[in-house]
């Protein structure tokens, strides 16, 4: 028990398939193939470069559309989730466990399907429409609109908002809000002075939650965007599984999301403390 | 008490609604499975016959069993390699402990799609350097993507979790109890599993449980390292939601909520059960 020893297997584990390929994916960024002057035909040799790096800025405007809709989406979501954590936390429990679940639930439907469920409901003639239509309605425009994105990436995430905010919020006793409530605060400043405060770190938790997966996205963005919303990640696969083929500029926009998500990570300053972490996970 | 756990009107509006959001799909998903058409915008009879074809179609049984296996060989790995980092991670200084747990959040903070092309480049490079081993060296060791890529991959992910469940287990842990089993006799193997093992074991189980789900549900890491013979159930249906979903999946989907709803049912009701007995024990049920 005293031995560091049974964690080397892992730290070589570690090594091997977190640390190199992502220093692969650095060395593809950061390199090209050319053509061997005077060689056989297709023989190439590899370039350090920065091209790849600076090409990305052509992409710019996908850039600021992921993050866009990744924002709007994580913002809605919040808004959305932040009530109901606050009322599955207070309920007690059957009534906490029930609800609890009810969230939990739709996460063991595969995403995709439950993204497809969705085209059916939101195409010209789909499900929404038609009923619309019964009152003579429509048809709306919904399916291949930005809004169509940000509805899939709000239903997809919103557990991964929900579940930090409940495990932050139940930790508020019940006790700290009747102390405000009889030194005279209304619902408003309980609220404010109070949950609001103490719910933060929950709050963080959840926005990079939501806010990773989202702006990271490929799926939700061509189901529900059609071809009009290419997303970072619908890039980052073209480039390596797609049309596009290009490793290296594919390897360029990882690194370019990366640091994005960096960014914006220490912005919100967090997963710095390890105890808060592991609350929050499940 | 009674105060808090009645839900107001206008809470338990908005519950309803939010409630009709999240299953608003899922019950299309299931009222197609019924659907005599393969249509996914009319509903023109009910039939059973998309649950008995499920059956006979190889193509999403074989992706069933594949991502069974992937799920179940790479939960195991990732519990014994995690468990065993846990308690190692435990006993490093402060320092160290930081630096490779910075390492161990990395796959969860980096986007999927980042961890599953880093995955592709990295046995995309095992490729290259073996088949340069078998020109040179003559040592041939056939490596394509497919099962084995998957379960790398796949135990790569799951550490990490199983790490982060077994961890608070082991802070809580009485270290006295661990040296009073090794004052009375036993050795430090026999400590380990009749006092520490059994003690971290509700951390274990939850680090596999989350593996197995997340193993189980993941498609975007899964999508950059498999190959064309080892499809997982995510992938296949990702290819046919590019084509048209055979409704045999929405059968199957609605046979998987079924059994998890099932089990998610009992288990909470074992809770309620487990609770209400401690409340009796307690006498008075004074907080009731």
């Amino acid at each position: 028990m005293k031995t560091k020893a049974t964690a080397f297997p892992y730290t070589i584990w570690m090594v091997i398939f977190i640390v190199v390929p992502l220093l692969l994916v650095a060395y593809f960024a950061f390199t090209a193939q050319v053509p061997v002057e005077g060689g056989l035909a297709g023989e190439t040799r590899t370039v350090f470069t920065i091209d790849n790096i600076s090409q990305v800025g052509k992409f710019a405007p996908v850039l600021t559309r992921s993050i866009t809709l990744a924002a709007i989406a994580t913002v809605i979501c919040l808004i959305i989730c932040y009530p109901i954590a606050y009322i599955i936390s207070r309920g007690g429990g059957v009534y906490q466990r029930t609800l609890l679940m009810l969230v939990m639930l739709p996460m063991w439907m595969n995403f995709l399907l439950r993204t497809y469920a969705w085209m059916t409901l939101l195409e010209k003639n789909g499900l929404i429409n038609r009923f619309f239509g019964l009152f003579g309605l429509g048809p709306f425009e919904m399916i291949n609109t930005g809004g169509a994105v940000v509805l899939g990436m709000v239903y997809n995430y919103m557990p991964f908002m929900i579940l930090p905010l409940y495990s932050i919020m139940t930790k508020i006793e019940v006790t700290t809000i009747e102390a405000a409530r009889d030194l005279g605060a209304d619902g408003l400043h309980v609220f404010l002075r109070v949950i609001l405060p103490l719910s933060i770190p929950g709050v963080k938790t959840g926005i990079t939650m939501v806010f990773v997966p989202a702006v990271s996205t490929f799926i939700i963005s061509r189901m529900l965007g059609g071809g009009g919303y290419l997303l970072i990640g619908d890039l980052i696969d073209l480039q390596f599984l797609g049309n596009a083929y290009n490793p290296n500029l594919g390897a360029a926009i990882s690194i370019v999301l990366m640091v994005l998500i960096l960014l914006c990570m220490s912005i919100f300053n967090q997963f710095g403390d390890e105890e808060e972490m592991e609350g929050t996970l499940l | 008490m009674t105060g808090v756990t009645k839900m107001k009107w206008y809470a338990k509006t908005y519950i309803g609604f939010i409630m009709a959001f999240l299953y608003l799909p899922i019950l299309v998903l299931i009222v197609y499975s019924f659907n005599e058409s393969k249509s996914r915008s009319y509903f023109t009879g009910f039939t059973l016959n998309w649950y008995k074809q499920l059956f006979t179609n190889d193509l999403i049984i074989n992706s069933l069993m594949n991502t069974l296996v992937v799920a179940l060989i790479s939960s195991v790995v990732a519990t014994i390699i995690g468990t065993a980092a846990a308690i190692g991670i435990m006993n490093m200084n402060k320092w160290l402990r930081a630096a490779v747990m910075n390492f161990t959040y990395l796959p969860i903070i980096n986007p999927e799609i980042i961890t599953g092309v880093s995955m592709m480049l990295l046995f995309g490079a095992f490729q290259t350097l073996f088949a340069w081993l078998g020109e040179n060296t003559g040592v041939n060791i056939p490596f394509q993507f497919g099962y084995v890529t998957l379960v790398l991959a796949h135990i790569t992910f799951n550490i990490p979790y199983v790490i982060l469940n077994v961890m608070p287990k082991l802070r809580q842990m009485d270290k006295s109890i661990y040296e009073a089993a090794l004052d009375l006799g036993c050795n430090e193997w026999q400590a380990f599993t009749k006092v520490v093992v059994p003690d971290i074991m509700p951390g274990i189980t939850a680090g596999f449980l989350t593996s197995i789900t997340m193993s189980l549900d993941d498609f975007i890491i899964s999508y950059f390292v498999s190959g064309p013979t080892s499809q997982t159930l995510p992938i296949t249906i990702f290819s046919m939601t590019r084509r048209k979903v055979s409704p045999e999946i929405n059968a199957l989907s609605t046979i998987i909520f079924v059994v998890v709803l099932a089990v998610l049912i009992l288990v909470n009701i074992n809770d309620a059960r487990k609770e209400k007995l401690l409340r009796k024990k307690a006498g008075g049920g004074s907080r009731a």
